[in-house]
């Protein structure tokens, strides 16, 4: 049992081709890629929106703001 | 692979793009020097992670098709052609999806599609990095993260991608019917870049502060100019990798193809026109001579702007490079260079538009500005070794600059940032930008470190 297109190699290479595993999941290890990538979109909007929210709520106040401008 | 001449060869390609790769990288590194020093110390972090973080995201998704698209719209499609590069019996657009199986480790034949279709690949993904990351320095201290992300993508995996099928391949319409000549990227990297910037920022706005009442800019100082001095440093280093990528190292006239004779073999552009790494580089250096000289004179010797004028020296000379003289080569740079400095106020103070670290002037302007000035010197020289495509003009240059400027550059960032500054997603809440994007997590720094000093003195 191989999980890869190669069991020996004891082979001509020139015969070689591909020699990852799970070959023939192409297409099920891409859907699984692209959910993951626009996954993270989704989290880091979130995640971004709550943390300004968050922040302007505990410093947005006179106080905070003339220190965060008197830094430059 | 089955000659030792033939293994010699291949593995050569390979090792050479591999190179290539490793020094590009150094541009990245630079741009996030450059990009940190020219941000205000309470913006710094913030800025160093919109930077990096762009380098998975655009890495996926030139994966996921930004690669393909390189290799798919060479005809525009509809153009010169439809979906598709075809290769002798070969589609190189078919093997680019992220599910064929030549995407993948294999041995199978031995270019592209084959043992070396990875390191090309990430070669042209560092050019995408790149493109992205000239963008990132113009909008710091007020863009959202997600908004960034979102232009990188845009730039690194779709309008650059689209722009070198049509303009920096071989057989890209532009190529055939403009005779296009872009060969180190003035256009296809610099000015999208640039126009990508400027479409951004007059929908994003200056930072608070940048503007008097009476229209005058005020200057906002960076927290360390020496750092963006030696990111500068470092973009020159890696832009080593970046021209030297640009080209084919070793072809013979049976891969050239085209109606060149004989079997002498040389390096050859993008296009797959003879060059020598010889010529670009010492144009390299010329160009970047010239703009620095300039830089330094025209800025007065300011460091900033002469170390710029050395990068725009470089992207102005990019466009005809692999042709010019060395003289020509520091000329241009010159050129180029005092006039994206003369723009970058200009447009500063008449459009009152807040370009933070002058990206939009020294990709946008001076690659503009490069593409036009290779169709003068260059006119009438072929652009390509296959008959019938268009000899390299000022009018076919020009039009060139536009698209990648204005229609694959500034509009689509545009009409991204119009889409997105309505749903309130582009801008930093108006506190946080006031306060810092890094204010909240320097207070947890301080208090973590006052509380190690309590403890501490509590211990004596």
């Amino acid at each position: 049992m191989s999980t890869t297109p190669i069991e020996t190699w004891a082979v001509d290479l020139a015969d070689v081709t591909y020699i990852y595993p799970w070959v023939g999941f192409e297409v099920a290890m891409t859907v699984f890629a692209v959910i993951l990538w626009l996954g993270w979109h989704v989290w880091q909007v979130k995640h971004e929106n709550q943390t300004y929210e968050e922040e302007a709520a505990k410093y947005g106040t006179a106080e905070h703001l003339k220190k965060g401008v008197e830094e430059h | 692979m089955d000659t030792d001449v033939g293994a010699l060869t291949i593995i050569f390609t390979e090792f050479y793009y591999w190179i290539t790769v490793a020094l590009m990288f150094l541009i990245h590194i630079g741009f996030c020097m450059y990009e940190v020093g020219a941000s205000r110390r309470k913006n710094h972090m913030h800025t160093l992670m919109k930077n990096s973080m762009l380098i998975p995201l655009v890495t996926v998704t030139w994966f996921f098709f930004g690669w393909w698209i390189y290799w798919a719209f060479a005809g525009g499609p509809g153009i010169t052609g439809g979906i598709g590069h075809p290769g002798g019996d070969f589609d190189f657009s078919v093997a680019s999806y992220p599910w064929s199986r030549e995407m993948g480790p294999n041995l199978g034949a031995d270019g592209l599609g084959g043992r070396i279709t990875g390191v090309f690949w990430a070669a042209f993904l560092l050019f995408a990095w790149t493109a992205a990351s000239i963008v990132s320095g113009a909008v710091i201290e007020r863009i959202r993260s997600f908004a960034f992300w979102l232009f990188a993508i845009l730039i690194g995996s779709v309008t650059w991608s689209i722009d070198a099928a049509w303009g920096w391949s071989y057989n890209g319409w532009m190529v055939e019917l403009l005779g296009y000549h872009d060969a180190y990227a003035s256009g296809v990297i610099h000015a999208i870049a640039g126009g990508t910037a400027l479409g951004i920022l007059v929908v994003l706005g200056p930072r608070l502060g940048k503007f008097r009442d009476d229209g005058t800019p005020r200057d906002i100082l960076p927290h360390n100019p020496w750092l963006v001095c030696i990111g500068l440093f470092l973009i020159y280093t890696g832009f080593w990798g970046f021209y030297v990528a640009c080209n084919v190292p070793l072809a013979t006239t049976g891969y050239i193809d085209g109606q060149l004779t004989g079997v002498t073999q040389t390096a050859t552009t993008i296009y797959l026109t003879p060059t020598t790494l010889s010529a670009i580089t010492v144009n390299f250096l010329m160009s970047l001579s010239g703009g620095m000289l300039v830089g330094y004179m025209v800025s007065k010797g300011d460091a900033f702007w002469t170390y710029s004028g050395g990068l725009a020296g470089i992207i102005t000379a990019s466009a005809g490079n692999d042709l010019y003289h060395p003289i020509q080569a520091l000329v241009i740079g010159g050129i180029g260079t005092y006039l994206m400095y003369k723009l970058h106020y200009w447009v500063e103070r008449r459009f009152k538009i807040d370009d933070a670290v002058g990206a939009v002037a020294v990709h946008g302007y001076a690659g503009f500005i490069g593409v036009v000035i290779a169709g003068v010197v260059l006119w009438g020289h072929p652009s390509s070794t296959y008959e019938g495509y268009a000899l390299i003009t000022p009018w076919g240059q020009f039009v060139g600059a536009v698209i990648m400027f204005w229609v694959l550059g500034f509009i689509p960032a545009w009409v991204l940032a119009k889409i997105l500054a309505s749903m309130d997603l582009l801008r930093i809440p108006r506190e946080i930008e006031l306060l810092g994007l890094d204010f909240a997590s320097d207070r947890d720094r301080e208090a973590a470190r006052d509380d190690v000093i309590a403890a501490k003195t509590a211990m004596v």
